[in-house]
């Protein structure tokens, strides 16, 4: 059984501020002990740099560095550890993508299909191949409601010269998620390559990455209760052996002459140059493995029945609209009528509740709802229907007054 | 000068909703700027007509929260008519204010408002993005 209040348990920030409603977990997560421990422990009893060092701690490090590769392989269901990159966080693997993989292989003439409600991570990277490499971008329209439309997907696939598919496993504002296995089948049929980006997807849903059958999945620890500057680059092992590091240096090298010569470790490692966010790596393995412990599907089914919830009790409001009311995975976008999604959120933090107000770094989503900022409230494992009554009560109190009363 | 919390809120509710000065004209004699907020919606743009070396008139328009459209309004207000030192007197004063200095309150008006938005770290720019534009424009006429 879920037992939320043993999970909330777990979580210092949540003892340390028990008025505070978070509500920003799509921003970044709250940390589990076990998590703040793996860290701790890094710097307090195993202190030492990996793969580097001829001692009894440096190799118990390294032991468990590489461990925590195999754990992400369980986690994804990847086929060999080796899959499994390290990186800076989401971004830094969605740039790895782009400028391994797109300044590698792509030239004039060759087609990127994204959408407009993608993550400023997640596309900007491809303007810059687009301009280096002279290929183009086509964005596949979305329906009305900002639901991802498969009919007018195949209809960009057949028209266009697609060699590379960029989109999300779950949109960053609208919270809805994308039929990834399909987008893949599609893609593949065409012989184009897949990259997902899964920074709002991989911390609330069950990925297995064979089944997804997706090339290259992008993601952050720190979303998913992990420590921040640790990310995850999953990229199948005959892509990852084929496409360009971005960073050059020492330990992604296995020798080099004064003639200019490198020979290039293998992956995952040659992606890994310099000593890496070691404690935030250990950290992400004790995330993981606690989300494990919870079960994905139970996260997934929890994450899921909050979402909505929150979205079916706001929807009771009449002084609110919301954008993505058929919400599947943790995220409601909405605003209050009358009142800039910014001045609802001062209210909101004068309350004790945390939400992110803005367009959440997806700046041409107002080409498909009609509306630049909203309210994001994103949920996870340790939120409760206690907290989003809460939550509905004082958003149904917010009007233009109010909010100006917060700012004074 | 103190101002209670209710004044202050119908001050910045009248402003918000019936801003002074809002709408752009077609006019060569005005000087204008784009200011566009980094972090947040406000994206306005601000004219203003300076001739002998006193502020004549000022327009702005544009998207922009409460707190950047009152405050763009407040001091549009106040500096038309101003001579051009005066007017940067009353811009110095204003951001002495939201940067928790030593300001002229009296000077300050209906600007006195604010004068707690610099316990808002995120929201100080809504309440200068405006207020720069003018200074921008002066200095610009001062060059």
């Amino acid at each position: 059984m879920y037992d939320v209040m043993s999970i909330r348990n777990d979580f210092p920030m949540l003892k340390n501020h028990p008025d505070m409603i978070f509500f920003d977990s799509g921003a970044t997560s709250l940390k589990p002990q076990c998590v703040i421990d793996a860290v701790t422990r890094f710097y307090t009893e195993d202190t030492a740099n990996i793969h580097r060092g001829d001692y009894d701690i440096s190799f118990k490090v390294s032991k468990e560095y590489d461990e925590t590769r195999e754990v992400l392989r369980k986690f994804l269901n990847a086929r060999k550890a080796e899959e499994i990159v390290f990186t800076n966080g989401a971004t830094s693997s969605l740039n790895t993508v782009a400028y391994g993989y797109g300044l590698k292989y792509l030239k004039e003439g060759d087609v990127i299909l994204t959408s407009y409600a993608e993550h400023a991570s997640s596309i900007l990277p491809w303007y810059t191949v687009k301009e280096k490499t002279a290929c183009d971008i086509i964005f596949t329209p979305l329906t009305d409601d900002g639901h991802f439309d498969l009919d007018a997907y195949k209809e960009c696939l057949n028209k266009h010269n697609v060699k590379l598919v960029a989109l999300p496993m779950v949109s960053n504002v609208l919270g809805y998620k994308y039929p990834v296995k399909e987008i893949t089948r599609l893609a593949h049929e065409k012989g184009a390559v897949v990259s997902i980006d899964g920074a709002q997807g991989v911390p609330h849903c069950l990925t297995d990455v064979q089944d997804l059958d997706c090339d290259f999945l992008s993601f952050s620890s720190h979303k998913m209760l992990g420590p921040g500057g640790v990310g995850v680059l999953y990229g199948k092992e005959e892509l990852l052996t084929q496409i360009n590091t971005l960073t050059m240096g020492g330990g992604a090298n296995a020798r080099f002459d004064k003639d200019f010569n490198v020979i290039l470790k293998n992956a995952p490692i040659r992606f890994e140059a310099g000593t890496p966010s070691i404690e935030g790596v250990l950290g992400l393995k004790a995330a993981v493995e606690y989300l494990m412990n919870i079960g994905m599907k139970n996260v997934e089914a929890h994450d899921k029945e909050m979402a909505e919830y929150l979205s079916s009790e706001l929807a009771k409001l009449d002084n609110v609209v919301i954008y993505n009311p058929e919400t599947e995975c943790s995220i409601v976008s909405f605003n209050v009528k009358g009142v800039f999604a910014q001045d609802s959120g001062t209210y909101l933090n004068k309350n004790n509740i945390c939400v992110r107000t803005g367009n959440h770094c997806a700046k041409l989503l107002h080409n498909v709802i009609d509306e630049d900022q909203t309210i994001r409230a994103s949920l996870y494992i340790y939120n409760t229907k206690e907290e989003i009554d809460r939550f509905v009560k004082v958003v149904s109190e917010i009007t233009l007054e109010k909010c100006i009363g917060a700012i004074i | 000068m103190f101002m209670d919390e209710d004044l202050k809120r119908s001050i910045l509710l009248d402003h918000y909703q019936n801003p002074r000065n809002k709408g752009l004209i077609d006019d060569d004699r005005y000087q204008m700027i784009h200011n566009a907020s980094e972090s947040c919606i406000d994206d306005i743009k601000v004219q203003m007509l300076i001739e002998d070396n006193t502020v004549k008139d000022v327009r702005f328009d544009g998207v922009g929260c409460t707190i950047c459209f009152a405050s763009t309004s407040i001091i549009s207000e106040m500096i038309i008519g101003k001579s051009v030192e005066e007017a940067k007197h009353i811009i110095d004063q204003y951001y002495n204010m939201v940067g928790e200095k030593e300001y002229d309150a009296e000077l300050l008006e209906e600007a006195n408002a604010f004068d707690t938005l610099y316990k808002q770290a995120n929201r100080i720019k809504c309440g200068t993005i405006g207020i720069h534009a003018m200074e921008d424009l002066i200095n610009a006429y001062e060059q």
